[in-house]
């Protein structure tokens, strides 16, 4: 017990007078996932809509490396962008390696299945004749789109709030690829990893509250928002309802 | 309606075949929208309607066969033509938003400015009734409110050419007979070039300047709603428009424009409308009357049979009473004239039915 009080005494006084640089670690935290979630959304949403909509060779492939994926330890993706990234490897050239744009690489690779998956089950699981409607209206393909995504943007607010989790609470690519450098690449979780094995249980523990409020944050302030758009459907139908992730592998079978 | 249906035609197919997993689906030489009037296309579940429909649309390329619009292809232009149309689907599908932002989504698209958005959404909610509910979410709505929405939203566009797909189908009896005299009224006034997709022979022949009765794929038979029903061209399509009488003849006598043929011995009279030996004789239960055998039959008709009360269904207010007489025979009486006359099945009754109620359909 003397521990764990030892480091919440420790961990409210780092936080009080931000000593050890939580914030800026927080800061870039916060940037680098960021940044990757909204590469990924980019991503996510085009590969998710052509998997849903598509009938193209292959479809079958991408959709197996969508699945495996969304299930991706991140110390193998650490690990693969650190040989394309290393001096020597096929991409050494562009210096990327240690530095947080391979971070951001190596978190939109773990975060893209995730949401495309979550695009691909949402879109497919539409009435296949509102896309016949909506194209009546006399939209054009990228129109479809941007309307489709609108009637799916509650599971699609959970696909972010998912590929944002999934992107800012790995460890394992993000040390692998970025180097845990002070002041350079250390993010929050490389930050526990390493206080932690240093025995300073404190700090480890004020830079994992950091991180738990801001995952928290970030998640209320996405549930916020679909309880509002619920309550501006004051809808007696479900179809999406918070935590009404749509079951992520139905779309495979389409 | 009195439309032109002569000249070029808003709307046409030429040589349109589908075929889907090597099959034919749909095999349409051609078929023509006149400007103005509105084409019914009828046709049982599986005829190939909605495919057709489709075509027409737009939302199907055809790969072999082409649509025309305005007398030109559409092929490369479809973006820009759809633009130009409306559809109405069977199911409202509408958006999840308010009443408003769904009958202003397709105006949105098409560049319509905001104002003008707002003053013709606004408008055609109000005409078909359902300006109440502009604020409302679409997820709040009933079928038949839902459905006045997707008219709404068609009517808004101002098409050139509207194509609904069965739009009552899904609606309960008196709703679907409000919404389709709204809709008669509205055509009427707008004369806005029409494709009525539908298996309800009553919408067909209540809406249609033209009916095409589409059965296996193929048009068999296409033309003003009183021929379409009155003289079908053929067995099929006479079962489907509502024919339930049809037995095979041979001619014995043809005098002053009349033709006397023989039918499982019975002998009826028919107006002539042709050379041939053998026809099938077809008769459409609501031109038979019945009375009970031994009682004089009142009326002028000239064709009396005797026969059998095998089986009599009653719905609602109607009876659907079918006489053995060496062929069936089958007529709809109502449901007091049949307790008034005290026929009951097993009965010997006379049917009767006029010369001009008969149709013959050349073997």
């Amino acid at each position: 017990m003397d521990l764990i009080w030892d480091a919440l005494q420790t961990a409210v006084g780092l936080l009080a007078h931000n000593r050890s640089d939580v914030y800026e670690i927080a800061v870039r935290s916060v940037y680098v996932s960021g940044l990757a979630t909204a590469i990924s959304l980019v991503l996510g949403i085009g590969i998710g809509a052509a998997l849903a909509f598509g009938r193209f060779p292959g479809r079958w492939i991408v959709m197996t490396l969508v699945n495996t994926g969304m299930g991706l330890p991140p110390v193998v993706v650490g690990l693969f962008i650190a040989i394309i990234l290393w001096r020597s490897g096929p991409l050494g050239d562009l210096g990327w390696i240690y530095t947080t744009k391979a971070m951001i690489l190596a978190q939109v690779v773990i975060a893209t299945p995730v949401i495309t998956g979550f695009t691909a089950a949402s879109l497919s699981a539409l009435n296949p004749r509102l896309r016949l409607q909506v194209y009546a209206l006399g939209a054009s393909r990228l129109q479809m789109l941007w309307i489709l995504l609108q009637e799916v943007r509650l599971p699609l607010l959970a696909a972010i709030m998912a590929g944002f989790g999934a992107a800012i609470s790995e460890v394992g690519a993000s040390v692998m690829v970025g180097g845990n450098i002070a002041g350079q690449t250390r993010v929050l979780t490389g930050a526990v990893l390493l206080e932690q094995s240093k025995g300073n249980f404190g700090v480890a523990l004020a830079l994992g509250l950091v991180l738990l409020a801001m995952m928290i944050t970030v998640n209320a302030l996405f549930t916020w928002v679909q309880l509002g758009i619920r309550r501006d459907a004051s809808r007696p139908q479900t179809n999406g309802r918070i935590g009404d992730v749509p079951a992520v592998r139905t779309w495979l079978s389409r | 309606m009195a439309e032109p249906l002569t000249g070029e035609p808003k709307l046409a197919v030429r040589g349109l075949r589908v075929r889907r997993g090597g099959t034919s689906i749909l095999d349409v030489p051609r078929i023509d929208v006149f400007p103005g009037s509105t084409l019914a296309i009828v046709g049982p579940n599986g005829a190939g309607k909605t495919t057709l429909l489709l075509h027409l649309a737009l939302l199907e390329r055809a790969s072999e066969g082409e649509v025309l619009f305005d007398g030109r292809t559409v092929r490369g232009r479809e973006l820009a033509l759809r633009r130009r149309m409306a559809v109405v689907f069977q199911e409202p599908l509408l958006l999840d938003r308010t009443v408003l932002a769904n009958v202003e989504a397709g105006l949105r698209v098409r560049g319509v400015a905001r104002g003008a958005r707002r003053e013709r959404a606004q408008r055609w909610l109000a005409r078909f009734g359902v300006e109440a509910l502009a604020e409302r979410s679409s997820r709040t709505l009933s079928g038949g409110e839902a459905q006045r929405v997707s008219l709404a939203r068609g009517f808004a566009l101002d098409p050139e050419i509207l194509l609904l797909d069965e739009p009552f189908s899904a609606l309960d009896t008196p709703t679907r007979t409000a919404i389709t005299n709204d809709l008669a009224t509205v055509l009427s006034e707008t004369r806005m070039t029409t494709v009525l997709v539908t298996h309800d022979h009553d919408e067909a022949a209540r809406l249609g300047d033209r009916v095409a009765v589409l059965i296996g794929g193929n048009i068999r038979q296409i033309g003003a709603p009183a021929d379409v029903f009155g003289t079908p061209a053929d067995e099929e399509v006479a079962a489907f428009v509502g024919v339930e009488t049809m037995v095979p003849a041979t001619v014995i006598e043809r005098t002053a424009g009349l033709v006397a043929l023989i039918a499982a011995g019975h002998t009826i009279e028919a107006l002539d409308a042709g050379p041939f030996t053998e026809a099938l004789v077809c008769l459409r239960p609501e031109d038979v009357s019945l009375a009970p055998a031994g009682e004089h039959a009142p009326g002028s008709a000239r064709n009396r049979i005797a026969g059998r009360v095998s089986r009599i269904v009653r719905t609602g207010a109607d009876a659907r009473v079918e006489i053995d007489c060496g062929f069936r025979l089958t007529a709809r009486v109502t449901r007091r004239s049949l307790e008034d006359l005290g026929i009951d099945e097993g009965a010997s009754v006379i049917a009767s039915f006029k010369a001009t109620a008969v149709h013959l359909i050349p073997k």
